[in-house]
C-alpha cells in the first residue's frame, strides 16, 4: 500500500499541527471544577477537563503537575485554553507557559470574587474562543505532522498474537515517514527489560531505560504488600488467558515493531530530539498513561485491546483495535479497528497494518472515533505520592 | 489458511495458543508455528478456552515456559502434554 503523504489537520500558531480543535475550560486544581464545568455547560463548544488534583501538591509531584496541565494545553489538538484556579499564581505560571505556543490562552481565579461572577466572565471568554475556534479550516498537512503514541489495555493473548503486532506493523512503515511515536507502561515491561533496554538507539537511550525501569520496579518492590498478580496481569487479562507479568511484558513490547528509541521521556515530557520512537515513564492504567502522552505532545493515539477496555481521552483521539473475534463481536460500539482475522490467517500483519495506517489517516482527517462518539474523555492525573 | 486451530509465536516455545473460541480434550488441533510458518498437530487433554495456552510437550516442575522465544515464568505444578497451561500450574519469576 502506498501510505498517503499527506492528512488534513489544524495548522498552529507554533508550526505543530492538530487532528482535533478543542476549546478547553482547564482547571487548575480540583475545587475549580465546578467553575470550569459551568462554563462549558453554557458555551457551545468548549470542553471543561476536570480532575481530583493541584493542591498542597509539591516536589517533583508539583512539577508533574504543572507539566501535564502546560502540555495538555500546548498540545496541537487544542485551539484555545481557558485556565480556572483558585489563585491566581499557579494559575499564570500555566497560563504564561502555554501562551508560549502562540494560541489563545486566557487565566482566571476565583478567590475574592467567587464561582458565580468568574464563571460570568469566564463564559464571555470562553464564548470568544469558542467562536473564533470555529473558523479554523483544516489544511493538508504532512503526514510527518502525526504525533501517534501507543499503549494497550485489558490484554490478553490476542494482544500479543496480532493487536499489539498490528501497531508494530504500522510503526515500521510510519517510522521512516519522519512521524513522532511514543510507547509506554514502564511496569508492564518486567519481564521483557533486558530486551527493551537494548531496543534503545544510542548508549545513553539504553542506560536511561533501566534507570528508569530499576526505579519503578524498586518502588513496585518496596509498596507491593503481598504480590501483584491482582494488578499485573489483572483478572481480565488472567481471563484472557495471560498467566505472567513476563507474559504480559512480551506481549505488550510487541507494538514497538523493530523500532529503536531515541530517548526516555519523563511523565508528560515533550520529546526535543526529533522524529522517531520514544518511551515515556508511564504507569499501565490506561488513562494515566494517556493523558501523560497527550500532555507530551502526542495529537492521535493507537489502543490495542484484548478484552476490551473502553478508555478516551478528552484532547487526544483514542482509536482501539482488536484480535479477539469475541470482544470485536460483543464489544464492537468500542472497536475502530478489527483485526481478528489475523487469527483465522484470513488476513496477514501487513495487511492489518496497511489497515490500521488507514483508519488513523480517517481519524486523523477527522472521523470520530468510537470513544469519541461515546463521550469517554477520561483525564487523569498521575500523581506520585502524598500532598503536604 | 483457515482451519488453525493454534498459534505458537517461535519454535523454541513449549506453549501454544488456543485461537478458536475453544477446543475440547481428545481434540485433534492443527498448529502454526508463526515464526518458520511450519505447522505441528497436537492432540487436547483439556477443554482450553480462546487465548489460553496448551502444553506442547510434557513439563516438570520448575521448568521454564517458553513464549516468544522468551522466559515468561516457572512451572509450579507439572503439566502434561495438552494440558491447560495457565495460574493454576505456572508462576512468574518475578513478583
Amino acid at each position: 500500500m502506498e501510505i498517503p503523504k499527506t492528512f488534513l489537520g489544524y495548522k498552529r500558531e507554533d508550526g505543530r499541527t492538530g487532528t482535533r480543535n478543542h476549546v478547553i475550560i482547564l482547571p487548575v486544581d480540583d475545587i475549580s471544577n465546578a467553575c470550569a464545568e459551568a462554563v462549558a455547560n453554557n458555551i457551545k463548544g468548549t470542553i471543561a477537563l476536570p480532575h481530583s488534583y493541584g493542591r498542597l501538591q509539591f516536589g517533583a509531584d508539583l512539577e508533574l503537575h504543572f507539566r501535564t496541565m502546560i502540555g495538555t494545553g500546548k498540545n496541537p489538538n487544542v485551539a484555545a485554553v481557558i485556565v480556572i484556579g483558585i489563585e491566581p499564581k499557579w494559575t499564570k505560571r500555566i497560563v504564561d507557559a502555554i501562551a508560549t505556543t502562540g494560541k489563545p490562552v486566557e487565566g482566571f481565579s476565583i478567590e475574592g470574587v467567587g464561582d458565580i461572577d468568574t464563571i460570568a466572565r469566564v463564559s464571555k471568554k470562553a464564548q470568544e474562543f469558542s467562536i473564533w475556534a470555529s473558523e479554523k479550516q483544516r489544511e493538508e498537512r504532512p503526514i510527518s505532522d502525526l504525533w501517534i503514541s501507543v499503549k494497550c489495555g485489558e490484554s490478553d493473548t490476542t494482544s500479543g498474537l496480532a493487536s499489539n503486532p498490528t501497531v508494530g506493523n504500522l510503526m515500521d512503515k510510519l517510522e521512516p515517514l519522519g512521524v513522532h511515536l511514543c510507547f509506554g507502561e514502564t511496569s508492564e515491561l518486567t519481564g521483557a527489560e533486558t530486551v527493551c533496554e537494548k531496543r534503545g538507539k544510542t548508549p545513553e537511550a539504553q542506560e536511561k531505560f533501566r534507570k528508569t525501569w530499576s526505579s519503578y520496579n524498586d518502588f513496585i518492590l518496596k509498596e507491593a504488600t503481598d504480590d501483584l498478580s491482582e494488578s499485573q496481569p489483572t483478572a481480565g487479562n488472567i481471563a484472557g488467558g495471560l498467566t505472567t507479568i513476563e507474559e504480559k511484558a512480551f506481549g505488550n513490547f510487541q507494538k514497538i515493531g523493530g523500532c529503536k528509541f531515541i530517548d526516555v521521556l519523563e511523565p508528560a515530557e515533550e520529546p526535543t530530539k526529533g522524529p522517531g520512537l520514544y518511551f515515556m515513564d508511564t504507569s499501565s492504567a490506561a488513562a494515566e498513561c494517556v493523558t501523560l502522552q497527550a500532555a507530551g505532545g502526542f495529537n492521535l493515539h493507537l489502543f490495542p485491546t484484548g478484552q476490551g477496555n473502553i478508555i478516551g481521552n478528552p484532547i487526544e483521539p483514542v482509536v482501539k483495535l482488536t484480535a479477539n473475534p469475541l470482544t470485536a463481536r460483543t464489544m464492537s460500539e468500542h472497536i475502530d479497528v478489527d483485526v481478528s482475522k489475523i487469527l483465522s490467517r484470513e488476513m496477514n500483519l501487513d495487511e492489518a497494518g496497511d489497515e490500521l495506517i488507514k483508519a488513523t489517516i480517517r481519524v486523523a482527517n477527522g472521523r470520530l472515533t468510537c470513544a469519541e462518539a461515546l463521550g469517554h474523555r477520561e483525564f487523569v492525573m498521575t500523581k506520585l505520592y502524598r500532598s503536604a | 489458511m483457515a482451519g488453525t486451530d493454534i498459534i505458537i509465536h517461535d519454535e523454541k516455545d513449549n506453549v501454544g495458543v488456543v485461537v478458536i473460541e475453544k477446543i475440547t480434550p481428545k481434540q485433534d488441533c492443527d498448529c502454526w508455528i508463526m515464526e518458520n510458518d511450519k505447522s505441528v498437530k497436537i492432540q487436547s487433554m483439556d477443554e482450553i478456552p480462546l487465548g489460553h495456552k496448551i502444553a506442547m510437550t510434557d513439563l516438570n516442575e520448575g521448568d521454564t515456559i517458553l513464549k516468544y522465544g522468551h522466559d515468561i515464568g516457572k512451572v509450579v505444578k507439572s503439566i502434561r502434554k495438552g494440558e491447560h497451561v495457565h495460574v493454576h500450574n505456572v508462576k512468574t519469576k518475578k513478583w
